[in-house]
């Protein structure tokens, strides 16, 4: 058996939506490079929509494919669904992950939540 | 496939399996059994002990069986640790960096009143054996102290730790998994009194190790139940394992110079290769490490998903980061020689067997360059470093 489910090694090793937004408008940062895994997301809302997202991970493979996953969740989706998105959610669209690992798309869901955040703060916008 | 990952565990050596097989088909007679078939299989069990003796320097009387390296560590341990309860000596000495074979029974006997001295191994992974003289005190009863580390390859000076440990009469016992079969061991001339072995480190079966322990030494059993191993570790002896482990220490006894010159060589040329990625470094001394070990760290990046990419090339390696030991932290031994977590998580160990070639060797470089600088692309950390938000450490 292999330490991860295949959609974990598509996304490890395909990431989507990799790289940084000039003009991102909510940015957030979560973890610590003394753990190991630091991930950070860059969404552009417009229109009460994620219209682009991107993603920058420091970690494993499970780090770098729960990034990867979470953006494809939320992009193009309302603002009002995407604070909804849970790490549960995004570890079954992975089909799993270990056990040990979980807490890799607990940092998604807060990278995704602290971006949302930034966004409210950057323009007052309740959401 | 490329595997580059010998000191996790080895490939038995041919020999070593036709050995294995023979035996478990015509030397499966219980040893202690006293009708000619019990007595040939006990015949095959001297002669392992023997040849093993023989390699490593000792009698064969001072040889014990054991199911690997850990068991071998623990026994020693404990044995010197209830000599010297006896004797109201509860001091013992150590290094920061040893397996967790040797740290964890270490833990346990802090528990039961012993004090323990780990040793710096300082930035270059060497213990100095000044330091170690000066942590020996009059309630010491034993120094025990790694012959090359599993991780970073790093050769302890083990023949002055042992003069050092004669001098002041204490017990000095050597974890030598890593070492026997790849460098040459032995316990007369490096002054060791007991040492642990494991036989799928050098081409032979998993399962298998053994313990030396000097004539006069006084062991404690961990396993109860028979005469076996001279009253002191009992089980039917696995026979076929044995002499399996002892024909793979042959083996590469015979060819040990030849098989480190060459891994050496291989060696040097991707630590040279390696050290062309910017912001990495060697972990461990660059000329007092095993033939065939790599380890470096590389900053910005995770050492899971190195590990993950490589596998994708055919290369098999590993890394000290937490994401590779289910801990949440990293390698004690990168952290022991000084290396923050930020970077402890980046390291890649290669450990090479004399199969590799030298296009191995500059397919192992030119993959580890190109997955490094991948992974650096979209890390945020790295972005920080080459923005100037952070200092690069290394």
């Amino acid at each position: 058996m292999a330490l991860y489910s295949e959609k974990v090694m598509d996304h490890f090793r395909n990431p989507r939506n990799v790289g940084i937004i000039e003009d991102a408008n909510g940015i957030g940062e979560v973890g610590n490079a003394k753990c190991g895994d630091i991930m950070k997301m860059y969404l552009k809302i417009e229109d009460g929509i994620v219209k682009d997202v991107k993603f920058e991970t420091f970690g494993c493979g499970s780090a770098i494919a729960s990034s990867s996953m979470a953006t494809e969740m939320i992009k193009g989706k309302p603002v009002s669904e995407v604070k909804q998105l849970t790490n549960k959610a995004v570890a079954e669209a992975l089909d799993g992950l270990p056990d040990y690992k979980m807490h890799c798309s607990v940092l998604a869901e807060e990278a995704i939540k602290l971006a949302l955040e930034d966004y409210q703060k950057r323009t007052g916008e309740e959401i | 496939m490329i595997y580059a990952d010998n000191a996790a565990t080895t490939k038995m050596s041919a020999a070593a399996v036709k050995t294995m097989i023979s035996l478990a088909e015509e030397a499966w007679g219980n040893p202690s059994s006293l009708y000619s078939h019990g007595q040939q299989a006990k015949e095959v069990l001297e002669k392992a002990r023997a040849d093993i003796a023989a390699v490593i320097g000792a009698e064969p009387r001072e040889i014990y069986f054991t199911s690997g390296g850990s068991e071998a560590d623990n026994q020693a341990i404990i044995s010197a640790a209830a000599e010297g309860r006896k004797k109201g000596k509860m001091h013992i000495v150590s290094s920061a960096f040893e397996h967790h074979a040797v740290l964890h029974t270490l833990e346990k006997l802090r528990k039961e009143g012993f004090e323990i001295t780990l040793l710096d191994v300082h930035t270059n992974g060497l213990i100095i054996p000044a330091e170690a003289e000066k942590a020996i005190r009059e309630d010491t009863c034993l120094v025990t102290v790694m012959y090359a580390n599993n991780e970073i390859g790093t050769i302890q000076p083990i023949k002055e730790l042992g003069e050092i440990c004669r001098k002041r009469n204490v017990t000095f016992h050597v974890d030598a998994v890593q070492a026997v079969g790849n460098i040459p061991v032995n316990v007369v001339s490096d002054n060791i009194d007991m040492l642990s072995a494991s036989a799928h480190k050098f081409h032979g079966p998993k399962g298998t190790g053994f313990l030396y322990a000097k004539k006069g030494i006084r062991l404690t059993n961990l396993i109860e139940g028979g005469a076996q191993e001279r009253g002191k570790r009992a089980g039917t002896e696995n026979v076929p394992s044995i002499a399996a482990m002892a024909e793979a220490l042959r083996e590469e006894n015979a060819k040990m110079g030849k098989k480190a010159a060459y891994l050496t060589k291989i060696r040097d040329k991707i630590i040279n290769g390696l050290s062309e990625i910017p912001h990495s470094a060697l972990n461990g001394d660059l000329q007092k490490r095993l033939p065939g070990n790599v380890n470096f760290c590389f900053e910005g990046i995770e050492g899971e998903s190195l590990l993950l990419l490589l596998d994708d090339r055919g290369i098999c390696a590993s890394s000290g980061s937490a994401c590779t030991s289910g801990s949440l932290d990293p390698s004690h031994v990168l952290l022991a020689i000084g290396r923050v977590h930020d970077v402890a998580h980046g390291s890649l160990r290669l450990s090479i067997g004399e199969d590799i070639t030298d296009g191995d060797a500059d397919y192992i470089i030119k993959s580890v360059k190109e997955v490094v600088e991948y992974l650096r692309g979209f890390s945020p950390i790295w972005r920080d470093l080459i923005n100037g938000k952070k200092e690069f450490i290394l």
